[in-house]
């Protein structure tokens, strides 16, 4: 803890630097564009951009379910690689027995995958 | 410029845990009722996380991944069955889905 | 390498029965495609469930026999995180029984509601695996992951008829009330661990008993930890899911969810409450005592107006983990002794009256309303006399086994002075028979209603007879029962 607080001034400068430049950069282009444009306001501007095409309908409408079982995949085999990074971390010292666990932990996850990806979910009905 | 007390994380994942607790008894939308538990074990985390730097030891870091993937089971399982409610029912209001009474 | 340093045959010996489960959950994921993709053979995958259970069972035989050539008859694994002693073993036996029995009344159910899908098999695996770590668990890691191992398959389980909205509405309520407990039992957790800078049970014990009476850390890691187990045991005011989890749901899914499931929270809860939260039990009698009869008051009186069956025993479940936390507000040997043995009884008699529930599935019915079972006498004379076994021996009527279970918690009650609990629990006998005997008499005594006759795929009847006979049996012969139940609590 006491390494931490030796270091907080130093090691925060950078962020404040970032900080400072990251609220600066968009504050001075919207004031610079402001004094720059000229200003002729229409009701077609104030339009949502929906890559130049008219806008369809509103933006909270209902996404298909494929998306939703395509995040919930991904929910789950994004997560279980934070089992890896303790091995990642440890490799060395734990050697061959590291590895195979990892062997029988991906053989789990693999099985699974092959489950999900017999039974249709993933394929874009 | 002064270290944080170890207290004050303690007391910050209390109140997530209260907040997630109230918003699991107040809310009525379902994916909202389901945020506040995930909220709930984040606090947990948080409690486990702020112990094992406390004791700078290893084991709360290692609590924290299994809560950490038991809650993304728990939010697989839970939106694949929030997801069969829906398609049967097309409601997320939690009131709604009361077919069984006493 | 250093391969025998992290992974010992010793700890390869405390685990075994739960690698089986686990190899064979995964290998019935894969052959329901590989093996047998056409959806009428699949009850062929119930022989890798009889295979699994069968080397599950060859490794608990082999940690018994171990274990009684032992003294003090328990070994630890993994440092610590596991131990086998005779509790878990016993345990393990109940959820051995439990999976099979439910596994093989499930397929004519499954079939007739078209839901018939391999993963059940390797669902009923999985939860049983979980269980396994709840039974033997004794580092807070292992524990909780054995917990949500367990919960997670039975979430998917409740609402398998996925066209079916009460089983959807079910698996949704199961879900989130189970999630919310797990997060309380995961901040107790937390807690505990901050108490004691250590996950296992040992040190953690040891952390609260160097901490004075009252202290408000321990306290709040007491109550936390208490509500996520009471949510899992169903004790009142924490059991507002049972009856909904247990009318949606499948029954033979009921059936596993009220047995097994609920012992694995026993196994966990006496863990706790016999281990590390022993020297805090001046502190933690009295608030049991107050839920024990609170859950009795509540099961018992919300169960005398039911019409649905599977309501209906859902709440006298309810009331049965009110007898069975007499048992641990007495705080003795007999009173565990009483716990054991009342789960084992339990674990067959509620079997039984499920599969006499799951025997009136047919087409267009569920079968779980009273009026489904109207006039069973007549028209299935077997089916309705082992119900009446059932019944019996729910309420603890004396030549049945569930008399045993009663009159070993009453006996551990009187033994530690607690005469008024004894008495109040004894007149809530005389409630439950007045409930249980309204579906005596819809069988019995009324006219039946539907003529189509009941499913008997052998599987049930199997499931039946082994269940009818061993309350009997249980009952009129419990000398080597009891034994067992005994010598698993030598520690």
């Amino acid at each position: 803890m006491r390494v931490i607080v030796n270091d907080m001034p130093n090691g925060y400068i950078p962020i404040f630097i970032f900080l400072a430049l990251a609220i600066s950069f968009p504050v001075v282009a919207i004031v610079a564009a402001k004094l720059i444009r000229p200003s002729a306001p229409s009701l077609t501007k104030l339009e949502a951009y929906e890559c130049g095409i008219k806008a369809a309908s509103d933006s909270r409408g209902r996404y298909t379910v494929r998306f939703y079982i395509v995040a919930i995949l991904f929910v789950i085999f994004d997560v279980e690689t934070i089992f890896l990074f303790p091995w990642a971390v440890r490799y060395r010292a734990l050697g061959w027995f590291g590895v195979s666990e990892i062997a029988v932990f991906l053989g789990i996850l693999i099985v699974g995958y092959i489950w999900a990806y017999k039974k249709g979910a993933l394929e874009w009905v | 410029m002064a270290e944080v007390p170890v207290s004050w994380f303690l007391t910050l994942s209390a109140v997530l845990f209260v907040l997630g607790v109230s918003g699991f008894l107040f809310r009525r939308n379902i994916i909202t009722v389901f945020m506040s538990i995930e909220l709930m074990l984040n606090a947990v985390n948080l409690t486990f996380i702020t112990f094992a730097y406390q004791l700078k030891q290893v084991n709360g870091h290692l609590f924290a991944f299994f809560v950490m993937v038991v809650a993304a089971a728990e939010a697989t399982v839970g939106l694949a069955i929030i997801l069969t409610v829906f398609k049967n029912r097309s409601t997320l209001n939690i009131d709604d889905v009361n077919s069984m009474k006493n | 390498m250093n391969f025998s340093q992290y992974y010992t045959a010793n700890d390869h010996f405390t685990i075994i029965p739960a690698v089986m489960l686990a190899l064979f959950g995964c290998a019935i994921l894969l052959f329901d495609f590989w093996i047998f993709p056409d959806p009428r053979q699949r009850k062929w995958l119930l022989i890798f469930v009889v295979l699994a259970e069968i080397f599950t069972g060859v490794g608990l035989y082999r940690q018994q026999a171990w274990l009684a050539g032992q003294s003090p008859s328990m070994l630890q694994g993994f440092g610590g995180a596991v131990t086998l002693d005779g509790f878990s073993v016993f345990f393990n036996w109940i959820f051995l029984v439990a999976a099979l029995i439910v596994a093989v009344m499930s397929y004519q159910y499954l079939e007739i509601s078209n839901e018939h899908h391999g993963e059940y098999y390797g669902l009923i695996l999985f939860a049983q695996c979980g269980m396994y770590f709840l039974a033997t668990g004794t580092d807070l890691v292992v524990l909780f992951i054995g917990l949500e191992l367990m919960a997670l398959s039975f979430y998917v389980m409740v609402g398998f008829l996925r066209a079916d909205k009460r089983s959807n509405e079910a698996a949704l309520k199961y879900l989130l009330l189970g999630a919310f407990s797990t997060g309380f039992l995961a901040y107790g957790f937390s807690v505990l661990y901050g108490l004691a800078g250590s996950t296992k049970l040992q040190d953690i014990g040891d952390a609260i008993a160097a901490r004075p009476a009252w202290d408000p850390v321990v306290f709040l890691a007491l109550a936390t930890t208490s509500v996520g187990l009471l949510f899992k045991i169903a004790a009142a005011p924490f059991h507002m899911w049972a009856p909904d989890a247990y009318e949606g749901a499948p029954t033979p899914v009921t059936a596993y969810l009220s047995v097994a499931s609920k012992a694995a929270s026993f196994a966990f809860l006496l863990r706790l409450f016999n281990g590390p939260l022993q020297s805090l039990s001046a502190e933690w009698e009295p608030i049991l005592a107050f839920i024990a009869i609170l859950t009795l008051t509540i099961g018992n009186l919300a169960a005398i107006n039911q019409t649905n069956i599977k309501r209906l025993l859902a709440y006298s479940s309810v009331s049965h983990a009110g007898y069975m936390l007499l048992g641990l507000v007495a705080n003795n040997a007999m009173g565990t002794n009483g716990i054991l043995v009342y789960l084992m009884v339990y674990t067959f008699m509620n079997l039984g009256a499920f599969a006499v529930i799951t025997a009136m599935r047919r087409q267009g019915i569920i079968g779980d309303e009273l009026e489904d079972m109207a006039g069973l006498m007549h028209k299935n004379p077997g089916y309705a006399m082992l119900m009446l076994v059932f019944l019996l021996s729910l309420a603890g009527i004396p030549p049945t086994a569930g008399f045993l279970g009663k009159y070993y918690i009453f006996l551990a009650l009187i033994q530690s002075g607690h005469y008024g609990l004894a008495v109040v629990a004894t007149l809530y006998v005389a409630v439950a028979i007045y409930y249980y005997f309204k579906i005596v008499r819809s069988m019995f005594i009324r006219e039946e209603t539907e003529r189509a006759p009941a499913a008997s795929s052998l599987g049930l009847r199997l499931a039946l007879g082994v269940t009818g006979l061993l309350t009997l049996v249980i009952g009129i012969y419990p000398e080597p029962f009891l034994e067992l139940a005994k010598t698993s609590l030598v520690r």
